[in-house]
């Protein structure tokens, strides 16, 4: 049961974490992934790499979604323009990764800002229907400028170098990809305690009245927008360098609505869901190869893809319909449970 | 009470028209309103009112007329840039943001003052860090304990009874550190004590920020009771303007809204129109207040 | 100047053709959308399903055609009841985007249900309608395109009959403006919603045939709905004479596009038209404005 932990300064209350106690559990998971890669076979440092570009993208996708509840079926097309930006850098240039991941995040976001500019008039749906065009722009832009995208045969992208060192294997790679979601993560977090989290909240309860308390609607539109594709700019950058090929069919508009279920069923509007989201969305797969392979007929593996399929969708409708806050309320239910106990809920 | 450095009226509305399509809102309005005032803007329903409070705080572009607050000329500008040089507002229907606190809803209203940008809000540690930590202090000093709402500063606002959420607007509203306050309806739907309350806030803020106070009512006890000055409006016009005393003998006003008050006459006008004689009912009639809208949202 | 009229006309007389599908299918989602306020964006999904029941009686159950199309249009109002039933009835009330969301669910579900049942690749429907060549003046049309427009044209003319004359669609046309008095005037609105959405899916699914017919089936069919998304975004959503006049004009545009620019250049062009649409009059030619109250 949780007693006396109630915060004495306004620092404390504006804090990420209430208790000592769940510092103390942070700083366990802090561990945990630094010792994860050294205790693990590759099939799991593979699925560890997936699972954190999936976050980062989650996390950059819920802003936009979640929290300025602008939905948004483009983010794999963001994704694309980044991986595009980091392959072709890459390919011509041969600049350094930080860089080309930089780089990656800025052309996702001017993309994405392009994108949010009819923000303004084109609302709720429409504007989701919207991304859904853009989406498709954008593949057309792949497929066809075969003088920078390599057309439909793609681009082979060459292993990120930092520090000297060719991140090609799961392993090596880890130290890239993870460090820089839990940055992304934790600036995301950081970004909900300060106006410009209160304004995107705002505007995705009642953006007239925003508007007239003082929060410029278009400008912090095109900022949600920007950062959430910078977000999925990095991620897919990140996504090239781990998976070393870019075609225009790797962001197809089904990746959109993976991420779109990952942040519904984790939770829409908090950081934690789209952490859970992303690990169960991605997890998913991983234990139906499981079942499918433990059932007793032939042919099982040609069954995996159309059940993952029907599986996203059922993921969206039910938690849409049962559970409407995702994983995240039952987490929290959770440990309302452990916090009040003795007591009941 | 603070005295303005420049004088002259703090907001003057000239000659201000809206229409929406065949329906005219605002026909030719005109008013002023001194610094340090608390002027009320009264009407039946459909005169107007609220349709004004939007045009002054820019969600409306009125067809003509002018808005000059301070005297600068703000019809043309947009609305964030209006509630950054002071106009704050609460509304009629209660517009709280049902995904923050109490407290996150308050913070909004400084929200046009505050100087953290996206990179110093990644970060957080430094300056927006600075920022909030301040900005939670003098919300808690000045604003949570003025309106009495301590309690509450961390409830979900959709969890809280109509009263509260209303005090709490007026919280978000103070936070944004307003010359002028444009209260729509602030006590629509309260009880006795809940008015009472809110019209002390209202006289506190007035004496002790120095803020200038315009409100849309329908209580006319408050209204009566509160007011400096007060506008009535009636199909988009301005029908009268002056002291509460004044406005309440209008004649012009007593026929559109408030009523004289005198029960032989409501009896006399009735009976002609029916062609009966109509008895004075029991039980006491009803008090001089004419709060013919007061159940209104 | 040797333009060549002809071949325009007949690109015309084709993108016309396929425009009556888009019509019939924007018809279908304008029902939808006015009786339950729901943007069904598994539209084409549903003529997917249509399309595959079609094909598992003709081909799989050797069934005559005409059983063969009567089960599929069974199939597809039984969708459309089921779905609505399950899935956007429990979402009453919730916040429209919401409900959309459910939408993308369900085109996913029904996309893998149709992988796992009949398989990924492109199938063809045995051939049911006449096939002579059909010649408007020296113009050539794929007999398919022409009766299968002529199939949209009656089933468009029937419905608005049907809806113009039966109680049942001053009931819907009731319940579209306003549920609540709907209901208060004695309309048993959950009957509309179900008896909408039933309708809707036993039409799509004929669309589907149609649509399967002359291009061929495949899991991939529901992106037909995207273009049918554009049509009624241009009409307006609850217009159903916008959907008429949007999908001929939709798929004249996308006939033009495709013959003079290229194949790969159709769906580009019709989402470069759509985001150009949402921009200038996002409530399209003859939707009903939403107005926004402070």
């Amino acid at each position: 049961m949780r007693i006396g932990t109630a915060p004495q300064t306004y620092a404390a209350d504006h804090a990420l974490l209430d208790t000592r106690t769940q510092w103390a559990w942070l700083a366990a998971l802090g561990l945990a992934l630094l010792a994860f890669p050294f205790m693990v076979d590759e099939y799991w440092l593979y699925l560890a790499c997936l699972v954190a570009i999936n976050v980062a993208s989650a996390t950059g996708l819920n802003i936009l979604t979640g929290y300025t509840g602008l939905v948004s079926l483009g983010q794999a097309a963001f994704m694309g323009l980044g991986a595009y930006t980091v392959a072709a850098l890459e390919a011509r240039f041969g600049t350094p990764a930080l860089l080309n991941l930089v780089a990656a995040g800025v052309v996702a976001m001017a993309g994405g800002a392009i994108v949010g500019i009819p923000s303004l008039r084109v609302k709720g749906l429409y504007l989701a229907i919207a991304t859904i065009a853009a989406s498709f722009i954008a593949h057309f832009v792949f497929a066809n400028w075969t003088a920078v995208t390599g057309g439909t045969a793609g681009l082979s992208v060459p292993p990120a170098r930092l520090f000297g060192l060719a991140l090609d294997t799961s392993f090596r790679i880890y130290w890239l990809i993870v460090p820089l979601t839990v940055l992304m993560v934790a600036g995301a977090a950081n970004l909900f305690r300060t106006k410009i989290g209160r304004a995107f909240i705002a505007i995705r309860d009642r953006d007239i009245s925003a508007d007239v308390l003082g929060i410029p609607l278009l400008r912090y539109k095109l900022l949600s927008f920007g950062l959430s594709s910078f977000y999925a700019g990095v991620a897919g950058g990140l996504w090239a360098y781990f998976f070393r090929v870019v075609t225009p069919e790797s962001f197809p508009l089904l990746m959109s609505i993976f991420f779109l279920a990952a942040i519904i069923v984790g939770g829409m509007g908090t950081i934690l869901g789209g952490i859970l989201g992303a690990v169960f969305m991605t997890m998913v797969p991983e234990l139906l190869k499981l079942i499918v392979g433990w059932l007793p007929f032939d042919n099982a593996a040609v069954v995996l893809s159309p059940v993952r399929t029907m599986v996203f969708g059922a993921l969206i409708v039910g938690f849409l319909i049962f559970e409407p806050h995702g994983l995240a309320e039952i987490w929290r239910r959770v440990r309302r449970f452990f916090h009040l106990y003795p007591f009941r809920t | 009470m603070e005295t303005q450095a420049t004088p002259g009226p703090l907001l003057q509305v000239g000659q201000l028209s809206l229409a929406f399509g065949g329906v005219r809102a605002l026909g030719g309005v005109s008013f002023e309103v001194a610094p340090g005032t608390i002027t009320s803007v009264i009407g039946p329903n459909g005169a107007g009112k609220t349709s004004l409070f939007n045009t002054i705080s820019g969600f409306y572009r009125p067809d003509s007329g002018a808005i000059r607050f301070e005297g600068r000329d703000i019809t043309r500008m947009p609305a964030p840039r209006r509630a950054a040089l002071g106009l704050a507002r609460s509304f009629q229907n209660i517009a709280l943001f049902r995904g923050m606190s109490v407290l996150d809803n308050i913070k909004l209203g400084r929200h046009a003052h505050l100087r953290t940008n996206i990179f110093d809000a990644l970060l957080y540690f430094g300056r927006a860090r600075r920022e909030e930590i301040a900005l939670r202090a003098d919300i808690e000093h000045r604003i949570i304990d003025f309106l009495e709402i301590d309690h509450i500063r961390h409830a979900p606002v959709a969890a809280l009874p109509y009263g509260l959420q209303k005090r709490v607007e007026m919280a978000r509203a103070l936070a944004m550190q307003p010359k002028v306050l444009m209260l729509d309806e602030p006590v629509a739907g309260m009880n006795r004590e809940e008015t009472e309350d809110m019209a002390r806030f209202i006289l506190e803020v007035r004496a002790e920020w120095g803020v200038t106070v315009v409100m849309v009512e329908h209580d006319m006890g408050m209204v009566m009771d509160l007011s400096d000055h007060v506008v009535v409006l009636n199909f988009g016009q301005v029908i009268a303007d002056g002291t509460p005393a004044e406005v309440q003998r209008d004649p012009e006003v007593i026929r559109a809204y408030l009523g004289s008050g005198d029960h032989e006459d409501l009896r006399r006008r009735l009976r002609g129109a029916r062609g009966e004689t109509i008895a004075p009912p029991a039980a006491a009639m009803a008090a001089t207040r004419a709060s013919s809208g007061a159940s209104a949202p | 100047m040797s333009f060549d009229w002809l071949f325009l006309l007949e690109i015309s007389l084709a993108g016309i053709g396929t425009g009556g599908l888009y019509a019939l299918t924007g018809l279908c989602f304008v029902l939808i959308y006015k009786a339950t306020r729901v943007v069904n964006l598994a539209i084409g999904e549903m003529l997917m399903i249509g399309a595959y029941v079609f094909f598992a009686f003709a081909v799989g159950m050797a069934l005559p055609t005409w059983l063969a199309i009567l089960g599929a249009l069974v199939a597809g109002g039984l969708l459309g009841a089921v779905v609505e039933r399950t899935m956007i009835r429990p979402m009453l009330g919730e916040s429209p985007i919401s409900v959309f969301m459910v939408t993308v669910g369900l085109a996913s579900i029904l996309v893998g249900l149709v992988e796992l049942v009949w398989g990924a690749n492109p199938q063809r429907l045995p051939e049911f309608m006449p096939q002579d060549p059909v010649m408007i003046g020296e113009a050539f049309i794929a007999s398919k395109v022409f009766y299968g427009f002529v199939v949209a044209a009656l089933l468009v003319a029937a419905v608005l009959l049907v809806f113009r004359f039966w109680r049942g669609g001053v009931a819907l046309r009731a319940t579209a403006s306003d549920q609540a008095a709907a209901y208060s005037m004695g309309i048993n609105v959950p009957r509309v919603f179900s008896l909408s959405w039933t309708f809707a899916g036993a039409l799509a699914a004929i669309a589907g045939i149609v649509v399967g017919a002359i291009g061929g089936i495949s899991s991939t069919m529901g992106v037909f709905g995207l273009s049918v998304l554009v049509v009624v975004i241009f009409g307006g959503l609850d217009s159903v004479l916008g959907a008429l006049i949007g999908g001929l004009f939709i798929g004249l545009v996308e006939a033009w596009a495709g013959a003079y620019l290229g194949g790969e250049y159709e769906l580009l062009v019709t989402f470069i038209l759509l985001v150009l649409i949402l921009m200038v009059r996002p409530y399209g030619l003859f939707g009903t404005a939403e107005i926004e109250r402070l």
